[in-house]
Formats: C-alpha cells, structure tokens, sequence
C-alpha cells in the first residue's frame, strides 16, 4: 500500500481518459493534487486536455464505495469473496460455465483485465468475458485481424505530424483525442502545406482545421473508401508492385469495388457529396504518398463496421501507404486500456495474448489448466441478451456501467433486474448498473491504481500509484485473485503484485510464438519489481530474443517490411460491398440520431461529472437539432423535446445547430439515471450489430421530437439529499464539488410544498410567492445558515448561479434577500464558459475582440482563453468569426 | 430694516410653518419683513423625533431644528409662547394672546391639528394625556417616574411609538387598538403580526379589538383603570390617547374663512382669503387632511412659491410612505396595500418580510418589515408598469441597477 503522501510529493502515471494515453506528474500541493503533462512521455509531450488537467478535482472520496455490500449490507471482505467464490461455483455446478459470465472495461488496468480472462477462460472454462470495448473497438479488431492477421495498429502518433494528407473520418478528435489533435494542430502550423480532410455528417469542432470537410450521408463512409479505391485503380495510383509481393486476394477485392463504385458520381451521389468535393479529396489522396487515415467510433460503430475498416486498410494497402513514417490507417481507440484488453483477450472472441481458440491447447499448457475454454462466448450485446434470457445466472460487471452504455439500455436494465447474482466492482458508490448489483465491491480507483496500460499507438505505460487505497477499497486483481483462489484455483492465482501478473502476461505472450504472433511482450517477461515500477512507456512488439535494455523504446512502425501475421505472411484482402446503415427513418421516425463524446465530459460522468470545471462546458444533456428540423417540430431553441424511438424515450433540451445536417440530429452518450431524469441515449438505440464483429451501430437511430409542454422550470442548488421527482418530470443534476445544481422541469402544475418536499431534511423555510405568475423561490436554513436555493417559475429567471454556489459555500454568504435576487449587487458576467482551463466566458472575449483582439493569439495573450488545452481554439475562432462579422452599426458603436 | 417691506404673519411654528420660512427665504430672502407667532415656549423642533425623546433615546436639545438665534439672524420676529387668538380679515391684523396686534399683508395659517380625545365617562381624570408636543412629551416622562401601569390607547403609529417609548421608561405597558392588527391602515395581517409579536417580546401587551368604554378615577380624581367595551378592566395610572388628529381650523373659523374638516385651500394653499394661506395639518386640500410630514413639506414648496410670486406651482397629493419611530423595529409601507395579485417573501426566522401589490401591471402598494434597505427603491416605482420586471420585483433593490 501507497504511504499517505507529503506536501510536494511528485509521482508519474498515465491519464485514465482516452486512448491517447498521456503520461502526467501528479504534484501534491496545499489544496491537493495538481495535474501536469510529462514532458518527456511520447504520447503528449507534456501536453494535457481539460479532463486531464482536472484529474486533481476528481480524487475526493465522497461517493466512493468504500466497503464490500451484500443486499445492501455491509460485510468485511472474507465475506464477500467467499459469496462471490460460492455463487459462482454453485451456478458453474448446477448450470454448467456457461451460466456465469464477465463484463469487464477498457477501464481495467492489463494485469486486472489478465487475471479476469484467466479465471474465465482457463479455469471456469467458458469464455463468457466480454468488454466495453466491444462497443468501441472491435470492428477495427476484427479487419485487423482479418487483413493483417494480428490486432496491430500499423503505426503510431509521430506519423500523424509526418504525413502531408491526414484523413479524419468518424473522429471528431478535436474533443475526443484533444492532445493527438493538438500535436495535429501544431504539425500543420509548422507545415502548412499538409492537408487535414475531415469526414463527418456533423460538422464538429475538428472541422476547424480542416482544408476540406466532406459531410457525407450518415454511415455512407464505406462508399467512399470503396469508391477511393475503385477510383485509384482507374487511374492507374495501385502499388501493382507492393500488391503483389504482400497481399492476397486484391483482384477479388478491387472488382468488387468496380462494381459497387463504378463512377466517381455513382459514389458522390451515395455518399450525398458534391462531385467536385469528392475530387478534390481524390486527387489530394492521389498526390500524397504520405497519407495517415485515423479512424474511429464513427467507423467502428456501424452494422457494416469492419467493411469499412477494411475498406479504409485496403486504400492504404492497394497505395503500399503502410508502416511507413507517415503513412498508415490509424485507428484510435476510446478507452486508456482498450488496447491491453485485447492484448490480453478480453473479447469473447479471443482467448489470450492474440491468440483466438485454435490456441486453446497452447494456452492450457501454459496456464496449467484442463478446464479451458474452446470455444468463444457470448459478445456484448448477446451476453446481456442471455442475461435476459435466464441462461446467465451469476454476471460479474466490472468498472463499467452498461445500463447506460450498451444499445437497449433498457432491455440491459431489465435483464440485470432479474438476474439471479449481479456483482458489480466499481470505484463509486452509485451508478445506474451499481444500483441493480446484489454484491457490491469497492474498487481501487485512478491514483490508487499500480499497473500498466497501452495506448492507441501500442504504447505501453505504467500507471502509478500516489495515494493510498481508501477504506476497504481493493485492487481489481486483488479482488479476482481472491475470488480464484476460493474457488479452488489458488495455484494458478498465487499473484502478490502486479508486476507478477504482468511478467506472466509477457512470457504468455512469447510463449511458443517463434515470430508468428505480433504481440509478443516477452522481453519483458523478466522485469524485476523495480524495473517494473520504474518501467519506462514501451511499444510492442518487443522480442524476447537478447536482454531487455531498460528504456527500450520498442517498436514505432509494423508492416514496413511487407510482413504480416498470417500464415503466409501477406496481407489479406477480402471483398468489400457497401451498403447503407440498415436504420432507415421513416414518416414515423423522420430523423436520424447520432451520438458521441463532449469535449470536456468522459463515459457515464463517473469521473469527470465530480469535477465542477469539467461540467461549466456543457451542463445539460441536450440534443443537437439543424433549425429547420425544429421549426418542423414546432420547437424553439432550448425547449425541452421527448425523443423518441421505437425502443425507449429521452427528455432532454433542444439545442438548434447549424452544425446539423437537416434531418439528422445528435444526442451526447455522457448522461444517466444518476444525473439526469431520461437522458441515456443508449435506451433509444437498437442492438444492430456488424454480423462479424458484434459492434453495435449507436450512430444511426430513427427517432421523433415532440415538444414537452413544460409548465414551469426550477433551480436548485443545495449539498441536502434531494428526492427527485419521477420520470415524467425532467430533472439533471450537475455537481459542483460539495454543492449539486439541480435543473427540474414538469408539464403539470405543483405546489410550494411540492418543491419543499425534493429536500426532506430541510425544515426552516423562507419563501417568495407569486401565486398569480406560478412563481416561487425559497431558502433552506439549517442552524441559521443559507443550505440550499430553490426557484421554480414558469419560465426561466435570471439567475447567477455561479455566484449562489458560491455564496452557499462562503463562510459568511449573502443576505437572504440579496441571496434571493439571485445575483450579486454589481454587474457580472454569466455567459457561458469556453475556456475551461482558465474559466474565460463568452462575454468577456466578446468585449476583448470588440477592443481590438483580432485573431486567437491576441485573445490568449489579454484573456488566457486557450492558452491551457487549447481544445476551446475551434469554439474561439467561430466566436471572433461571430463578432467580427457584427453590423457596421454594431462595430462602430464598439 | 426695512419698513417698506410688506409684512408676513406667520400663525404656528411647527414643521410645516418652518420648512415654509426656508423655501420662501430660499426664493427671496428679502422680499417681506415676517413675523411668526407661536403656542408654544420652545423654538422650532422636529416633532417626528418626540417618540426617542419620550423613550430617553434622544434628549430634547438634539430634535430642535430652529433656535432663536436662526429667526434672529435672518431678521425674523418670533413671538414665542403668544398664540394668536384672533384674526381681523377686514383691517387684516392679528392680536395675540396678550394683545399684541400685528397687521399683515399676506398671512399663512400653519395651526397644525388637535389630539382627538374620547368623549366618555372619566375622560376628564387625572393622568389622561395626550403625545402631541414637546409639553405631552415632557408630562409623559414625568408621569412615567412614578406611574406603575400605563394605558396607551390607539395602535396607530404614534400609540405603538408612545407604548414602546414609555416601556423604555420601565412602565408597565399595555397598548390597546380597535383593529384586528396593529397599524392596520398601513399593514397588512401578517406584517401587522410580526410587529405585534415583536411588540410583545420586548414586553408591551398588545390587546387587539379592544374598544375602550369608560375611565375608572380614585378619590382625587385621578384615573386608575381603563373598561372595554368587552367588559375587561385593566389597571393604569397613566392613559395616553393616540386615536388621531382634528386639523385645528378654530381661528380660521372665527375669522370666517370656509372650513369643513379642515381650512379649505385652492392648489396654491390659498384660503378663500386671497391674502390668506394655510399649509400642514389644519389643511384641507381637496377632501384630504394630513399627517404624514412629506405632503406637508410639498405644501410649504408650493406656498412658498406663490407668496414669492413665482406662483407656477400647483400642490398635488402624492402617496407618501411611512416608518415606525421604533428603534430595532424595521417597517415600512407605502401606496395601497390592495390590488388585484401581491407577492411576498417571509422569512420567518430572519423576521424579514415583504409584501407587495399589484393593480395590473403597475405597483400600487409595498410593506417591507424587517428590513427597510429597499424602500427608497420601491417608493420610486410606485404606481409604475412593472411586467418587465415582475420577476425580480420584490428583490429589485438589490439587483444591479442596469438589471433592474
């Protein structure tokens, strides 16, 4: 266990958020921990974005899980490990292995997520582990594995700033990969001559450094790589050489695309692009041998998601455009640790180390076990569906929270309610999964955590420890060994630390391998605990052969020798027929809903929602409507809609974009149960899966909007419990720190004691009545002291929130009637925060651009705006756009 | 000085007759040799302030406002103590009290009001006063020496005033008032209780609906207990009468001029006398009589002007608000306090309350108790269109002004 740290203490780690995965130097200092880029790790370069500078915000222990519960009791460890050990025993006796099964996250560290899929696959001996990742990920794993033979990214972030074409297509990477899109940001200012091509329906901040947007038909993206190809070859761009010497199967391949893509206007008209755009990006690609095309969720997600990846590969194979400094498909993983998930097999079609079940012999050798698994398991979206089924008794759900993130989140919520064992490890006290788990076991949490990760660019880093576990928080591995051992296994789990798992992972991962594998870690397989915990970021693969040299910096480049990992060493291609999404919209269903990340928020807000920084971007769920489509709707800008699709409805505000294509519409994936009314756009979303990878489609739903008629609006602001009212009220809670801004809303009158009654344990009212407008506002006192502020009206009041927050927290607040008025005495700014990093507003960039900062630069240098992250740039250069472009009355009265 | 001058009597020296010598002074300072006759012995004095001095707040030297040094240096004959008891309208002249007789050629009557009195049995007793003037003040303070149980009657402003004041002194108070809550032509129920309430934690009984009968006296007459009509009977040795004021139209009657509650005035304060003027309490100004200091003040403007003979002013009523002379009791009302929606904020353990009320969309009436920091605000928009402001309107004062 980490000692308590000490004022100035420093310690290295990697971020938790995305798969960029950043190292950082957590700093201890008066009032806590403070967060800075390393300078010298190789994903980042010392460089952070807005979520990972608040890191330091985000460790507070309040709504931690702290202790093992059972029916919410709570018992002491032995307790809850023999009945996890027991339950799952009793199912595997009574209903076979197949009746238990494991959903784990990208979250998990790669010694948690080994020691996992060892326990299901080699010794409950069903292969019933699946991962978030699926969600994300596993259409890019499986043409991976399809055309290159192994799960390998061919190349790494250093390309990216190499190339002179990047293709961005399903990635707004300006708000998903801030600190990979800022060293893109910086690459094109040194070279300006290098070109950025953004595809993408929506037109999203990424879009801003873009030479060329292509918002092409949602999901059509398959066309377009098809039609690149068919186009190539016509023209006479193929590396005939290159395609013969390392590939197999092109011709089958290439006629296949002549057919679906026969024309250059054939696939604009596909994809709903202009023909002379559709050009332009051709002949760009034509002329750019150097050319880098990262994709992600917006290709990964889709019921033809491996069609396009490979669609993708195939470009840059057909073009010998692979494994060459600035040159490569690239595609950019979501989670810190979706990459060591597969390297360790946590897919259900995997079984360990990249090897599939054909190894399965193999892996019982090496794991001392004849209860392997031998066949793969059920993938997410069949997992949960057997869960529903009753053919799942006992589900272990780890560091996730797929009631709001899989597809069907309802039918996901209904299946876990009537599982028999639900068993949930989670660092947090509640979340919408937690609140249906039988067995509840509080897990170490980020900065508690010792282990490694790897990145999108196969970078492996240590995460480190700085604080010590809270409570009766444990370890992931400590847990699952635990749990292993009293089930019988205690030879195969004898795991003390980390760094045993890890070395064990290594040796697997070379076990037998004689350079027909790519992932083999196996040099590593000797590290001693204090190179482990010294261990400097690493790309795989690394052979065994000869002695691991510390601060080895492994491999940045695959495929440059035209080697692949299938059996005859060549690439394989396979024929590609694209097709549209299978969602249609109909009369009935008339828009099409895609969804996505927020720059500032991460997954279902367990993390990033504690930090009240991270919440000043966005606050509310919303959806992003083109103004046209509300105007149809008979919806006005910032109005509450249900929308609906045939599976589930959401009650969120409408925000009219004129970033929408008209006729699509876009919902972000953050909210849940815990901080919102009906805001998981999951509940919306059917379970259409790509047949090969079992990747569900989230970025296509046919959906309605239908006004809520909301009769009145309230604020709250209080640190008391508040009782929300059901669902056919809109309530969202946005924390900040000890405080909880609550937002309501409802379609049918309620009374002043209605609003009294969301904080029970506040007695000492003062009130404001306006009965005739429908208007309250009231004050909770406890002992005197200003607890919480409540205001409902039919429509919105002013209100500076910001400065009730803090007044509510100050030692000596306001006077109750100054705090009623809802703002200070003095003019303040309350426009909306676009500079998270150094809390700059609106307003007051509009004032400095109005007194004559005329470009990004000026504006930094007098307001800091965009100076920390800089993911905030795009939204800054469109607001000096914005004000620049005000009427001449307006400019002169300036 | 200059006997060429025409002469200006001035009748009554209370608030209205001084704030009339100032404005005229202020427009022409020289324009009239004047003379002021007063009842009373005492200067110019600020009678509002009577109740700090009844309670030993403030002494009596603190509250005057004009000594005879100020009539004095600006040559103004002040006959203090000499009231005048007769006017002649033909040979325009006054005689005093001890006959000194003075003509005029202009004259302002400033006679001010009367206590009103009970006429019931016993009110003639011994030790049943009235707080009206410096005199009533220092008899109270007096009485309050040896007096064991007082009465105060009358929960208008001054009876709650003349109460606490008195139980400042260390007597035993008990306030009686005919209504169903105290100030109740300023306050509304809830106001009106909080201040009872407050009234009662210092230790004043408040008896509300209690209308008083008669007057017990002993053997030398003096009194000893009040009857209600409920037939309740409370001991006092002391009574002090604050049921409202008589505009004091005596001389102006005796010398003719139309009177009906008070001297009928025109818009420029002239009586039916073209040479003569009334201002203050013994006003009648279009079926309204006054007390309340501000109407008085606007009057003294107005007449001023014309006796300067810049005579473009027209006196108009406007609604003026009122406080309490209560030290530690925070209230405030203006306007009507009816209208057809009200809004309010109670903070009950702050004892903070506002009320206000609405005809429309304009502000017709405010009562602020507690905390009176937003009455100069709220006054300055009565009677204006607040829809736009609806919202924040009873925190209005305390928003940024460019919001408000």
């Amino acid at each position: 266990m980490t000692a308590i740290p000490v004022l100035g203490a420093q310690r290295d780690t990697t971020c938790p958020y995305c798969g960029v995965g950043c190292g950082v130097s957590m700093h201890r200092e008066e009032d806590g921990w403070r967060a800075t880029g390393l300078a010298q790790h190789p994903a980042n370069f010392g460089r952070l974005c807005v979520k990972g500078s608040a890191l330091g915000e985000t460790l507070g222990l309040q709504e931690r899980l702290l202790s093992p519960e059972i029916d919410g009791c709570r018992v002491d460890w032995d307790r809850a490990l023999d009945t996890v050990a027991a339950r799952l025993r009793e199912a595997m006796q009574t209903h076979g292995p197949e009746s238990v099964a494991f959903y784990v996250s990208g979250q998990l560290l790669t010694e948690d997520y080994y020691v996992a899929n060892k326990l299901m696959k080699g010794f409950i001996g069903a292969a019933n582990i699946d991962t978030n990742s699926r969600l994300c990920m596993s259409s890019a794993v499986a043409a991976h594995k399809k055309i290159f033979g192994a799960d390998a990214v061919p190349g790494c972030y250093q390309d990216l700033a190499l190339a002179d074409l990047v293709i961005l297509t399903g990635s707004n990477m300006a708000w998903t990969h801030p600190v990979v899109y800022q060293r893109l940001v910086a690459a094109k200012q040194a070279r300006p001559a290098m070109k950025v091509v953004v595809i993408d329906p929506r037109e999203t901040a990424t879009c801003d450094l873009a030479d060329l947007h292509l918002p092409l038909a949602a999901g059509t993206d398959g066309f377009l790589f098809t039609g690149l190809l068919a186009w190539c070859a016509r023209q006479g761009l193929l590396d005939q050489a290159y395609i013969d010497a390392h590939t197999r199967g092109f011709a089958e391949c290439l006629a296949a695309a002549a057919q679906a893509c026969p024309d250059l206007a054939s696939t604009a008209q596909q994809c709903g692009l202009p023909l002379e755009t559709l050009r332009t990006f051709f002949a760009w690609f034509a002329e750019s041998p150097r050319t880098v095309t990262v994709f992600s969720q917006g290709i990964n997600q889709s019921d033809t998601g491996v069609d396009k990846a490979c669609a993708i590969i195939h470009c840059h194979l057909a073009t010998g455009r692979i494994g060459k400094p600035g040159a490569a498909p690239f595609s950019i993983t979501g989670q810190p640790n979706a990459m060591g998930g597969r390297e360790v097999g946590g897919l259900a079609n995997q079984l360990a180390a990249h090897m599939g079940f054909e190894a399965c012999a193999r892996v019982a050798r090496f794991w001392r076990t004849d209860r392997i698994a031998r066949s793969p398991g059920f993938k997410a979206v069949d997992l949960f569906r057997a869960v529903g089924e009753g053919r799942i008794k006992v589900v272990w759900i780890m560091a996730t929270n797929p009631v709001v993130s899989m597809p069907e989140a309802d039918l996901v919520r209904a299946a876990l309610a009537h599982c028999p064992t639900v068993i949930v490890s989670d660092c947090v006290a509640d979340t919408d999964t937690l609140r249906l788990a039988h067995i509840r076991l509080p897990a170490a949490a980020w900065g508690e955590k010792d282990g490694t990760v790897t990145n999108s660019e196969r970078r492996i880093s240590r995460q480190r420890p700085f604080l010590p576990l809270p409570g009766e928080a444990r370890p992931d591995w400590w847990i699952i060994s635990e749990v292993a051992r009293r089930m019988g296994f205690e030879a195969a789990f004898p795991y003390q630390s980390p760094a045993q798992i890890f070395r064990e992972h290594a040796a697997l991962s070379g076990y037998e391998n004689d350079g027909r594998r790519a992932f083999d870690i196996s040099a590593l397989a000797q590290l001693t605990d204090q190179q482990y915990e010294q261990l400097l970021p690493v790309q795989w693969p690394l052979s065994g052969k000869g002695p691991f040299r510390p601060g080895a910096s492994g491999t940045e480049r695959l495929f440059a020798d035209g080697h692949f990992f299938s059996p005859d060493g060549r690439a394989h291609c396979t024929p590609v027929t694209p097709r549209r999404p299978m969602a249609r919209t109909t009369a009935e269903w008339p828009l099409l809903l895609n969804s996505g990340r927020l720059r500032d928020q991460w997954h279902t807000m367990t993390r990033t929602g504690r930090a009240a920084r991270l919440l000043s971007h966005v606050s509310e769920p919303y959806i992003a409507v083109h103004p046209a489509d509300l105007a149809t709707a008979g919806v006005d800008d910032g109005e509450l809609v249900q929308v609906e699709s045939p599976l589930g409805q959401c009650l969120v505000a409408a925000r009219a974009s004129n970033e929408q294509t008209p006729g699509e519409v876009f919902m972000p994936i953050h909210w849940n149960d815990c901080f919102a009314s009906a805001a998981r756009v999951d509940a919306l979303v059917a379970a259409i899966c790509d047949e090969e990878s079992g990747q569900p489609a989230f970025k296509q739903t046919p959906v309605r909007l239908q006004r809520y008629a909301a009769r009145w609006q309230a604020r709250v602001i209080t640190a008391e419990p508040v009782q929300t009212p059901d669902s056919q009220y809109y309530w969202c809670r946005v924390p900040d720190g000890a405080l909880v801004r609550w937002r309501m809303a409802g379609s049918r009158a309620v009374t002043l004691d209605w609003l009294k009654a969301r904080c029970p344990t506040i007695t000492d009212w003062a009130e404001m009545v306006d009965a005739a407008r429908g208007h309250f506002r009231l004050l909770g006192y406890r002992h005197g002291r200003p607890v919480c502020f409540a205001a409902l009206a039919p429509s919105l009041v002013t209100l500076d929130e910001d400065w009730l927050v803090q007044q509510l927290r100050a030692s000596a607040p306001a006077d109750a009637l100054q705090l009623m008025a809802g703002q200070p005495g003095g003019a303040r700014d309350t426009s909306p925060v676009v500079c998270s990093c150094h809390q700059v507003r609106e307003a007051a960039l509009e004032d400095a651009v109005r007194n004559g900062c005329h470009d990004v630069a000026a504006l930094g240098q007098c307001t800091r705006a965009g100076t920390g992250c800089g993911s905030c740039l795009p939204e800054i250069k469109t607001l000096l756009a914005r004000v620049r472009t005000g009427t001449p009355e307006e400019i002169a009265q300036c | 000085m200059n006997t060429q001058r025409p002469h200006l009597v001035v009748v009554g020296n209370g608030m209205a007759a001084t704030r009339l010598l100032e404005e005229l002074l202020a427009l022409a300072p020289t324009r009239y040799q004047i003379t002021v006759f007063s009842a009373e012995q005492a200067p110019g004095y600020n009678r509002v302030l009577l109740s700090p001095v009844l309670g030993g707040e403030k002494d009596e030297s603190s509250i005057v406002t004009h000594d005879e040094a100020w009539y004095r240096d600006r040559g103004i004959h002040l006959v203090a103590g000499d009231p005048v008891c007769a006017i002649d309208r033909r040979r325009r002249q006054v005689t005093s009290r001890s006959g000194l007789c003075v003509p005029y050629h202009r004259l302002v009557l400033a006679t001010g009001s009367l206590p009103r009195r009970l006429q019931c049995a016993g009110a003639d007793a011994q030790g049943i006063t009235t707080f009206r003037d410096l005199r009533d003040t220092r008899a109270l303070i007096q009485a309050s020496t040896r007096s064991r149980a007082a009465v105060v009657i009358g929960g208008g402003f001054l009876g709650i005033e003349a109460a606490e004041a008195l139980h400042r002194r260390g007597v035993a108070v008990t306030l009686l008032h005919t209504g169903a809550w105290l100030l109740n032509r300023q306050l509304d129920r809830e106001a009106g209780n909080l201040l009872h309430d407050e009234l009662q934690r210092r230790g004043v009984q408040v008896c509300l609906q209690s209308r008083t009968a008669s007057f017990e006296e002993d053997h030398r007459r003096q009194v000893r207990a009040v009857r209600l009509q409920d037939g309740h009977r409370l001991k006092a040795d002391l009574v002090v009468q604050a049921i409202g004021i008589t505009p004091d139209t005596r001389l102006a009657r005796a010398a003719g001029l139309h009177c009906e509650q008070g001297v009928l005035t025109d818009d420029t304060l002239q009586t039916y006398d073209p040479a003569i003027y009334a201002v203050g309490e013994c006003v009648q100004h279009r079926q309204r009589t006054f007390g309340l200091v501000a109407p008085l003040y606007e009057q003294a403007r107005v007449c001023a002007a014309h006796l300067a003979e810049q005579g473009h002013r027209r006196y108009c009523y406007r609604d003026s608000a009122t406080r309490l002379k209560v030290s530690g009791v925070a209230m405030f009302s203006a306007g009507d306090i009816q209208g057809d929606s009200d809004l309010y904020w109670r903070d009950a353990s702050a004892r903070v309350y506002r009320r206000l009320w609405l005809q429309g969309d304009r502000l017709r009436g405010v009562v602020l108790y507690g905390d009176t920091s937003g009455a100069a605000w709220f006054e300055q928009r009565l009677g204006e269109d607040v829809s736009g402001c609806r919202d924040s309107l009873l925190f209005g004062d305390r928003l940024p002004e460019q919001a408000a």
